[in-house]
């Protein structure tokens, strides 16, 4: 008997694509290319999958399935078995996100938040053309209707003192100011330090080079143990408008180096061209330079802000309780002794999701702004 | 550089301290209408906000006591809540009116600060925590073993004085803070933890199994903590002392906030004199002695309530124990 194989003959040229190999393509090629291409990657792929299955399931028994959600004292957590004691954290869920503002009045702070939200989200809409004047609104106007609302004092509302302010509001009201006040500073140190002015140059470089000089720790211990002893007596500076303008001074000389970064990275034939326009010296920094500039340099601003949201937790040293503080404090409550571990790991929670968004944004700005750049 | 820095500082402090709000504290305490009071931010058992923001432990309410002598009313008090680094800064400038910090008494910040220390609510003082299973009951017998402590305070200076007195080898095993000490003596790296008494009370609560865990009665300093004030203001300084002394004197006369209403009428004369305490030669209402116990309490009621027995802490009496029961408690006659 004689085998026969079929085949089939196709005219020259036309032999029908064929499907690709099954191990190259799915869900097995994927896992060919990317975790087993080699004997070596094998072994790290199975010893990274023994790791995980070591370590993620009693990881989410923890925070999850045995943790504990309600409960007024440590008695509650201590149950035998027990994981993660999320009734800690829910029990002083308020002092965490406004520290010690009295609670009758926390309408003031939460109007002040969705006052800022509803003030933003036009500005993310495309069709809406008055984006600079709202914009304008936000970071002129918007702080001062923020700070009444939330310190109070006059038209009725009573006032909260700021050692009363605290928690994520604190965190985030530091670093708001020194986000809104720091970039337009260094901006101006920037060009500042490119002048050709000798005096005013000699000042930029003198600022930016003593305030990167110093550690931010240390800039908040002068502010808060030195600079009352050289204040005259009565007179009550608050702490946290002296913490506020030593993050601000600090955090405008890093701003002013990474826009001069920008500002160095834009051909001189753009300079020369804006002069040869007749602009001034404004106008063609204002027009042309530093649009160019400061799209040039979106990563290391959002870089410097995410720092900066990170640093404030540096207040805690000086006696201000924001969000960090204010958890190492509940830490110290005998009542609720031993829960550091939640408490941490809702902290790094919390900045994690700021940070996180704050990196997401400044990826959809660049796409936004990208105008033939792109390498 | 160091000596220039320190020469600077120290003339800038005393340039402050000479200067100093010499106002007369007690008037401007009436006129403001509380006492502003500087307290830790966050010790479990002195000072710690609970979760309604309401401030509590044995240095509150020396406070408390403060207030309730001097303007009639306990709860009048304003908390500046400081770290260990700026307190005696803020006493000295004037921002706050009482320094009820867990501050240890010493001759150098007593005499060089332009600080008053007004007495001593809490005798401290650094001792150890050894696991239950070593069945140890001395520290003399702890011979080489290997000591959990914290980096750079104090408690290693004493620690090594102890051991080389003794004659004995110890192996130090130093953290940073003292939540990673407390996780190191968990986890058997050690033998043996020291820090101060209060704290290790307190850290013992951190453990797992805090029943396995024992204090040893040895203790081998002397940290005695209590309430400071500005200097030159003679008057604020009585008043403040005498509110602490009102409160061990209340103890000793067996007066609580629980009957001292009824007492007011005592035969007794001791307790008459306290009752109307003679308030005029401190320059506050003549009630005042009562006002504090009624308010705050004696002095072992809000050590039982906010460190003792009937707190999480469970810190018994030992040094702080009345007098008459062998304690260091002792506070002159009101008369």
């Amino acid at each position: 008997m004689t085998v026969t194989t079929e085949t089939k003959k196709y005219e020259l040229g036309h032999h029908p694509d064929m499907a690709p190999p099954l191990t190259t393509t799915g869900l097995i090629g994927w896992l060919r290319t990317n975790l087993f291409s080699s004997y070596m990657n094998s072994v790290l792929t199975i010893f990274v999958l023994y790791l995980l299955y070591l370590y993620i399931p009693p990881l989410i028994e923890w925070l999850f399935i045995d943790a504990i959600w309600s409960g007024g004292s440590r008695e509650a957590c201590e149950v035998d078995g027990a994981g993660a004691c999320w009734a800690f954290i829910n029990s002083r869920f308020s002092q965490f996100m406004y520290g010690f503002y009295p609670k009758d009045l926390l309408w003031r702070p939460n109007t002040a938040g969705l006052l800022l939200i509803a003030l933003m989200v036009p500005l993310f809409l495309k069709s809406f053309n008055y984006k600079w004047v709202l914009g304008g609104f936000i970071l002129i106007i918007y702080p001062f209707i923020a700070f009444y609302l939330i310190h109070g004092g006059s038209f009725g509302l009573e006032t909260v003192e700021t050692n009363k302010w605290g928690g994520l509001m604190l965190t985030l009201i530091l670093s708001g100011v020194g986000i809104v006040a720091s970039l337009p500073i260094g901006i101006v140190l920037a060009l500042g330090r490119r002048s050709e002015m000798p005096i005013v140059k000699s000042l930029s470089v003198v600022y930016i080079e003593f305030w990167r000089g110093v550690p931010l720790i240390t800039v908040l211990f002068m502010s808060s143990v030195m600079l009352p002893l050289f204040l005259p007596d009565g007179s009550d500076f608050d702490k946290l408008l002296r913490a506020m303008i030593g993050i601000i001074m600090f955090q405008s000389a890093y701003m002013a180096e990474v826009v001069r970064g920008g500002l160095q990275a834009i051909p001189k034939g753009q300079y020369e061209a804006a002069s040869a326009l007749g602009l001034s010296y404004w106008k063609s920094m204002g027009f042309i330079v530093l649009p160019q500039a400061l799209k040039l340099v979106i990563p290391g601003i959002v870089n410097t802000f995410i720092a900066l949201f990170k640093d404030t937790t540096l207040v805690l040293i000086i006696g201000l309780f924001d969000l960090l503080a204010i958890i190492q404090q509940a830490n110290s409550d005998s009542a609720w002794l031993g829960f550091d571990t939640e408490g941490y790991v809702f902290a790094a929670s919390v900045f994690w999701v700021f940070c996180f968004s704050m990196s997401r944004y400044s990826i959809a700005l660049e796409a936004k702004l990208h105008t033939g750049h792109k390498r | 550089m160091k000596k220039l820095t320190s020469t600077f500082l120290l003339t800038s402090i005393l340039a402050v301290a000479a200067n100093s709000v010499s106002a007369d504290t007690l008037d401007s305490v009436k006129s403001k209408g509380y006492v502003q009071c500087g307290v830790s931010t966050g010790l479990p058992g002195f000072s710690n906000a609970d979760a309604s923001g309401n401030w509590k432990g044995l240095d509150v309410d020396v406070c408390r006591a403060v207030a309730a002598a001097a303007l009639g009313d306990a709860d009048k008090v304003k908390y500046t809540p400081l770290t260990a680094k700026e307190r005696f800064t803020a006493l000295q400038s004037g921002e706050i009116d009482i320094l009820s910090r867990n501050t240890t008494w010493t001759l150098t910040r007593d005499g060089s600060l332009g600080l008053n220390f007004a007495g001593v609510n809490y005798y401290d003082g650094q001792g150890f925590m050894v696991s239950k299973d070593l069945g140890v009951k001395s520290a003399l017998e702890l011979d080489g073993a290997a000591v959990c402590i914290q980096a750079g305070t104090t408690t290693e200076l004493n620690l090594a004085d102890y051991f080389r007195e003794n004659g004995m080898k110890y192996k130090s095993v130093t953290y940073d803070t003292s939540d990673a000490t407390i996780k190191g003596f968990e986890a058997g790296r050690c033998d043996m933890l020291s820090s101060d008494q209060s704290q290790l009370y307190s850290l013992r609560i951190k453990l797992k199994n805090p029943e396995g865990a024992i204090v040893l009665p040895e203790v081998i300093s002397k940290e005695p903590l209590g309430p400071v004030v500005r200097q030159g203001d003679d008057k604020w300084f009585n008043i403040v002392k005498w509110s602490l002394m009102a409160m061990v004197n209340a103890e000793e006369l067996g007066i609580n906030s629980g009957n001292v209403s009824s007492m007011k009428n005592s035969d007794n004369p001791s307790i008459g004199r306290f009752m109307t305490g003679q308030g005029e030669k401190l320059g506050v209402r003549d009630d005042w002695a009562y006002n504090i116990t009624k308010q705050v309490g004696n002095y072992g009621e809000s050590f039982e309530r906010n460190v003792g027995m009937s707190s999480p802490l469970k810190i018994s009496r030992g040094l702080n124990a009345l007098w008459s029961k062998g304690g260091l408690q002792y506070a002159p006659p009101i008369r």
